[in-house]
Formats: structure tokens, sequence, C-alpha cells
């Protein structure tokens, strides 16, 4: 449905992509696009198709892993192609990287916490 | 900065560009101001979402059975394609972005929008079918009639997927009756919080659609200002991405334990 419309739009404006822009502008064409599309839509499928097989015999988590990991390709493909960092400023990509380090001390900190407590005999769990 | 006055100053408009606030020098400074502005924006969201995914990683970590259960009883294929829906949306919004950027007409512009707006209304409505599974099968953490009570197939699965699978301090939790169903609820807790703020940002997205819909019909957008059009898509994309990750970690995260009875 939505393919369609895209192809008849690209026939229509066809040669239009570099009408206005300064050098900062970088427009993406649709091609690009489609193929980032693609890439998620087969990221998707994956990440169902390996929650099928039981990892966790290689090591605990592996499954959880493998999801997250796919999980972060997906997302590094929205964040550069759909939201455009790829063509940013440092500025940008500097809050694109702060965002998830700011999230990593989250975890790590509170989970530092509570995986070590009890581990000195006699104090709180 | 000399090449970008420059570069301003070759265009003939130089002095009439639509959208150009007065505080700004030029459309290029205001448009990276708002950008990063958003951003800002952002990374604020990331830590406002990052303590539900804390609190997640945490009572997962505790009760990776219960939270297993839970999960499980969701329904897979409902969020699968809520996650392809949600994947199409951006594809549209991103192409509304890229539509306002090389100045296409407002109706295409508009098309995109609205092409937005509709899947992000189909998500919405899957959601709600879910939800409303939940409560006829009484698994609303904050309401008095929750009940974790599975029954035949589901039932075996869960007892097997214990026996084989969970830690002998896990199992000892769940001695007491009710245990296993009170941690079953916290992963439910977990769920609606995450789902919920989730969908809250879907709502609200959709009525900035609503708003960028009107003002494109109006013809604000071309590859002059497109500012608010990119704005809006960071925000949508940024929501996709939540997803991203709630779809794994709340539908997919304990499929293994009961997939194949166990085999490989």
């Amino acid at each position: 449905m939505g393919q369609q419309g895209l192809v008849a739009e690209k026939s229509i404006n066809h040669g239009d992509e570099a009408h206005y822009h300064g050098e900062d502008h970088h427009v993406m064409s649709i091609p690009t696009y489609l193929i980032i599309f693609g890439i998620l839509v087969v990221g998707t499928i994956l990440t169902w198709f390996v929650a099928q097989f039981d990892l966790d015999e290689f090591f605990i988590g592996a499954n959880t892993l493998v999801a997250l990991l796919i999980a972060a390709f997906k997302t590094t493909c929205v964040v550069l192609y759909f939201m455009h960092v790829r063509y940013s400023g440092k500025l940008v990509w500097l809050c694109a990287f702060g965002a998830i380090i700011w999230l990593l001390i989250l975890f790590a900190f509170t989970m530092s916490d509570y995986l070590t407590r009890g581990a000195v005999p006699g104090t709180y769990r | 900065m000399a090449t970008r006055v420059e570069a301003i100053d070759t265009h003939q408009e130089h002095h009439h560009v639509p959208g150009l606030q007065h505080q700004f020098d030029d459309i290029e400074q205001q448009k990276e101001a708002t950008t990063i502005g958003m951003w800002f924006f952002l990374v604020q969201e990331v830590m406002f979402f990052g303590g539900l995914f804390m609190a997640y990683l945490l009572y997962r970590y505790k009760y990776p059975m219960a939270f297993a259960a839970g999960s499980n009883h969701l329904d897979l294929w409902l969020g699968f394609a809520n996650t392809l829906v949600l994947i199409a949306s951006s594809l549209t919004m991103a192409l509304a972005v890229w539509s306002a950027q090389t100045s296409k007409k407002p109706k295409v512009q508009a098309g995109w929008i609205v092409l937005t707006m509709i899947f992000g209304m189909v998500f919405l409505g899957v959601k709600a079918v879910e939800y409303n599974d939940k409560y006829q099968h009484h698994l609303i953490p904050f309401s008095r009639d929750f009940k974790w009570e599975p029954k035949g197939e589901e039932l075996v699965a869960q007892q097997q997927m214990i026996e084989r699978h969970a830690s002998e301090a896990e199992k000892s939790l769940y001695g007491r009756e009710q245990a296993f169903g009170d941690k079953v609820r916290m992963f439910f807790w977990i769920y609606f919080a995450m789902t919920g703020l989730h969908a809250l940002h879907m709502v609200i997205g959709i009525g900035i659609m609503l708003w960028l819909l009107w003002t494109a019909l109006k013809g604000r957008y071309s590859a002059e200002f497109y500012g608010p059009v990119e704005i809006c898509g960071l925000y949508w994309h940024f929501v996709d991405i939540v997803w991203i990750f709630l779809f794994p970690l709340l539908y997919l995260l304990g499929r293994h334990f009961i997939a194949g009875g166990g085999g490989h």
C-alpha cells in the first residue's frame, strides 16, 4: 500500500532532490530509507527466530544478550539514518553517546549495589 | 562562519526566509539550535524510561522464572505485529521529513504524516486489545482481582520450566503458595508501567502529528524551512526505539525455556 505510493511519488518528483540545501543539509535518498526499513524488518524477524532456541546452553543469559545486540543494531540504524545523526554536528553525537553512557552508569551503579548485598558477612541483604 | 554567510548570500530570498525567528542569525543556526534542544529533551527521555528499565533489570534478575512465565503469557504475535507497525510508521515519518526537505507539495507531506498517524493508531488499537485480554484474565496488577492461575498446558509448561531452569535459591523463594503469583504480578506491574508510558508517548505523538498535519497543509514546510517536521520526526523515532527494546525484553524473554519442550 505504502510502497505503491512511494514508487509513484518518486517518479513524479524525479530529480528534485538537489533543489535547495546548503552543504549542511544532507538529504537522504528514498532507497536508503527503504534499505534501513528492510534491515529493521529483518532484525525483528531475527529477534523472534533466535528466541525459539535455548542459547542458555552456552551461558546463562545468552538469549537476552543476542536479543539486546540485535535491538542495539536496529537502534543504531534508526539513530544514524532515520534521525539523521550520521550527517549531524558533533553536539548531536555527544547527546546520543551521553544518553547511552548515563544509562549505563544508572544500570552499573545500581546493580553493583544489589549484586553485592550480603557479600560481607553480617551485612544487610 | 564566513562560509555560512556566503552560502546564504548566494540565495536570493535570504531576507525573507519563512519560519526564521528573529533571535537567530540565519536558518542554519536556528535549525542547529532546535535540533540540539530536541536532543537534550530526548536524553532526558532516555533517563526517564531508563528508571523503568532499571526496575525491569533488577526484578528480572531476582525472579527470572516468574518473569518468564508472565512473559510467555503475553501474545507474541500481537507484539511482533506491533513492532512491524511501529517500524513502518518510522519509515513514513522519515519520508514525511524527506518530503518537506525536498519541497514536495503540502498534500504529499500531509499524506506521509497521515500514514504515520494511521500506523500509530493501529499500534494503539492492538495495545488496547492486549490490555483487554489482560483484564479478562485478571492480570491487571493494581486490581484486587489479580490472579495467576495457569491451567492445563500452561501450568505444565510453567512447572517444567521451574523444575529445569530455576536455581535452588529461586526455587526456595517460591515455596509459599502465592509466592510465585506475587512475582508474576511484579512482572505485570512492570509490563503495564513500561508499555503504558510508551503508549502515552504514542498518544502525545499522534497529537503532535495532528498539529504538524495542520501546519503542513497550510504549506509552511519546504527545503528552506522544515525544522518542526524534523523535530517531530526525532520524537517519533525515539518512541520507536523504546519499543525496539520493549518487544524482546517483555515478549520474548522466556520463550526459549518452553520452545521445543526443552530439547536443543
